[in-house]
């Protein structure tokens, strides 16, 4: 790909105002999250027994929950494990999406339709609930939540990646590969993968947040990250238990879920839009 | 569409779920632990004899069978945690609720949505395009378990307008089922509106504009059937999102639905009630998605089924 084209989809990102604040956001974010063990005020379980409850103030910017733990710091830590969650099983996702789309797409043929049809078939499966029994069976087990949830996404990722490849293996680049005699497999690394990466980096942007979510949403319901970690699911479910007497515990979770949603999801549609002027919104 | 269509579809039903029912199994067996190992220890004898009530001292093979025969005869087994129920009695009084919760979340889904959208695309680029759309944002970004402890807070406890537990009354019904419908009134009134704006510029809506229609006259009569397609097509997610966003939501506000088993289940590992219910999701997704295929060929002629 040219210099051009990279160019230009970076003066488009630019006119975006909201993906622009979106990225600024995460930057700040996933800085605030590298640096917490150095930057957080207090210690992640460390308890304070008599300001337990306690409302924001100067000593704790987001108050502090039922144990007299403050809210920020374990924000900040929250934010470690679901980010980290969302971009490693992210990852998961794009390397098996793409592999198996790329050797699909390439094959073409009955290969192709008999893998198409496993995606097909897999795609009607609600992933969540194999997500669910796998964690009751196995122990929530934070590195098996990483492959699942990654496992949960990437037919999305096979079925781009896939129409890409198809669309580059009749290219001479790829004719000229195979004149020389380059072996299919590196055919497929080396020539086409490379080529797939601007549509996937963008759905990958846009996986990022619905991993965060799924995330959130199964240590919502106690079957995700245990104690003594948090995420901010975690911490949004035990602001659930004290929102009468003390809202904030629930809102500053929520609040910062949210506006990482909001930041990853503006961004990735203004990757899109810039990467793909035409637009192709499905 | 022809009758082989739909044939053929429920056929490969089949085969997907025996393949759901074994892995589903086989994965449970093959698990550290049994529903058991988690109790107090028990004397042998009494484990024996739970074990032979369950009919866990069977080969694995001849158990699965077991299952399959059983479930071939609607038969879930016995629950292992709520002594003396079985897995059918369980479905059986949690599931009608969860499924009214479902139905009225999915009405106010479309009610707001289609309106929502249609209002937009009828008036584009004016206030009554912005806020709704704006308002969709937030709706597709938050989550349920934020919007729904954030409706708890200001209409129940801050206000006071709502109950904000239990499953009697009518009043009892609005905030959970305006939380799970929220996302998808939002993400319907997106869909809603593009289908609308991309149909307006058809050569039937310029003849309908030339007879001298009024603009609400063109969106009913002419513009509707075609502009709802998106929003069909979206109608097979957005059912399945909802039975899953019903595990949130019933947890948020107590509401002894299917959901709530489900996940009580999960953190008991009452592998039978599991298994059961998950049984019964991954049904009743298959089902939707196939209705919604049929219905979807019904309003767009132009599709065809091979």
């Amino acid at each position: 790909m040219s210099n051009s084209l990279w160019s230009d989809a970076w003066a488009r990102l630019l006119k975006n105002k909201l993906a622009v604040f979106g990225a600024i956001f995460l930057t700040l974010e996933i800085l605030l999250c590298v640096l917490t063990p150095w930057i957080a005020p207090y210690g992640f379980e460390t308890q304070n027994l008599e300001l337990t409850l306690a409302r924001p103030s100067f000593a704790h910017w987001f108050g502090t929950d039922n144990l007299g733990r403050d809210l920020f710091t374990r924000i900040l830590y929250g934010g470690r494990i679901s980010m980290a969650v969302g971009i490693i099983a992210s990852l998961i996702s794009v390397v098996v999406g793409v592999i198996y789309g790329a050797i699909s797409g390439y094959l073409g043929g009955k290969t192709d339709t008999i893998l198409m049809r496993i995606v097909d078939i897999l795609y009607a499966l609600p992933f969540i609930f194999m997500v669910i029994i796998l964690m009751v069976y196995f122990g929530r087990n934070i590195l098996l939540l990483f492959v699942a949830l990654g496992l949960t996404q990437w037919l999305t990722m096979a079925r781009i990646t896939r129409g890409q490849v198809i669309s580059l293996k009749q290219k001479e680049f790829v004719d000229a590969a195979r004149s020389v005699g380059v072996k299919t497999r590196y055919i497929i690394l080396k020539h086409l993968i490379p080529n797939t990466l601007g549509p996937v980096i963008v759905y990958l942007t846009l996986t990022i947040p619905s991993v965060i979510l799924e995330e959130a949403f199964l240590s919502f319901l106690g079957l995700g990250v245990q104690a003594p970690m948090a995420s901010w699911g975690t911490l949004i479910s035990s602001g659930v238990e004290v929102m009468e007497i003390a809202p904030w515990i629930l809102l500053f979770p929520a609040l910062m879920l949210s506006l990482t949603l909001f930041s990853l999801n503006f961004l990735g549609d203004g990757l899109r839009d810039a990467l793909d002027p035409k637009g192709a919104r499905d | 569409m022809g009758l082989t269509y739909i044939l053929r579809r429920l056929l490969t039903m089949i085969p997907v779920f025996l393949l759901v029912v074994t892995l589903v199994f086989f994965m449970i067996r093959f698990a550290p632990g049994g529903p058991f190992s988690a109790e107090k220890k028990v004397p042998a004898q009494v484990l024996k004899n739970l074990e032979a009530k369950y009919h866990m001292d069977e080969p694995l093979i001849q158990q699965y069978f077991r299952y399959l025969r059983d479930l071939s005869r609607f038969d879930l087994g016995p629950s292992f945690k709520h002594s003396n129920r079985t897995v059918n009695e369980i479905i059986a009084e949690a599931f009608p609720v969860s499924m009214e919760l479902g139905l009225i979340s999915l009405c106010w889904a479309l009610l707001i949505g289609i309106s929502a959208g249609g209002l937009a695309a009828l008036k584009p680029n004016t206030f009554y395009d912005y806020i709704p759309m704006s308002l969709s944002i937030l709706g597709i970004c938050l989550p349920t378990f934020v919007v729904g402890p954030v409706m708890v807070l200001i209409f129940g406890l801050w206000l006071n307008w709502l109950p904000v537990a239990g499953w009697n009354s009518w009043q009892d019904r609005l905030l959970p089922s305006l939380t799970l419908g929220f996302a998808y009134a939002a993400y319907i009134s997106r869909l809603t509106r593009g289908g609308f704006m991309e149909i307006r510029h058809q050569d039937f809506i310029r003849t309908a504009r030339a007879k001298g229609l009024t603009e609400t006259q063109i969106l009913l009569k002419h513009s509707l059937r075609g502009g709802i397609l998106p929003v069909v097509s979206y109608l097979g997610p957005a059912l399945a999102g909802i039975i899953t966003g019903a595990l949130v939501t019933e947890t948020i506000f107590n509401i002894p639905g299917l959901g709530r088993f489900f996940i009580e289940s999960a953190l008991n590992r009452d592998y039978t009630v599991v298994m059961g219910t998950s049984l019964l999701y991954f049904t009743l997704i298959f089902v939707c998605n196939f209705l919604v295929d049929i219905f979807y060929v019904l309003l767009d002629p132009r599709v065809k089924y091979e």
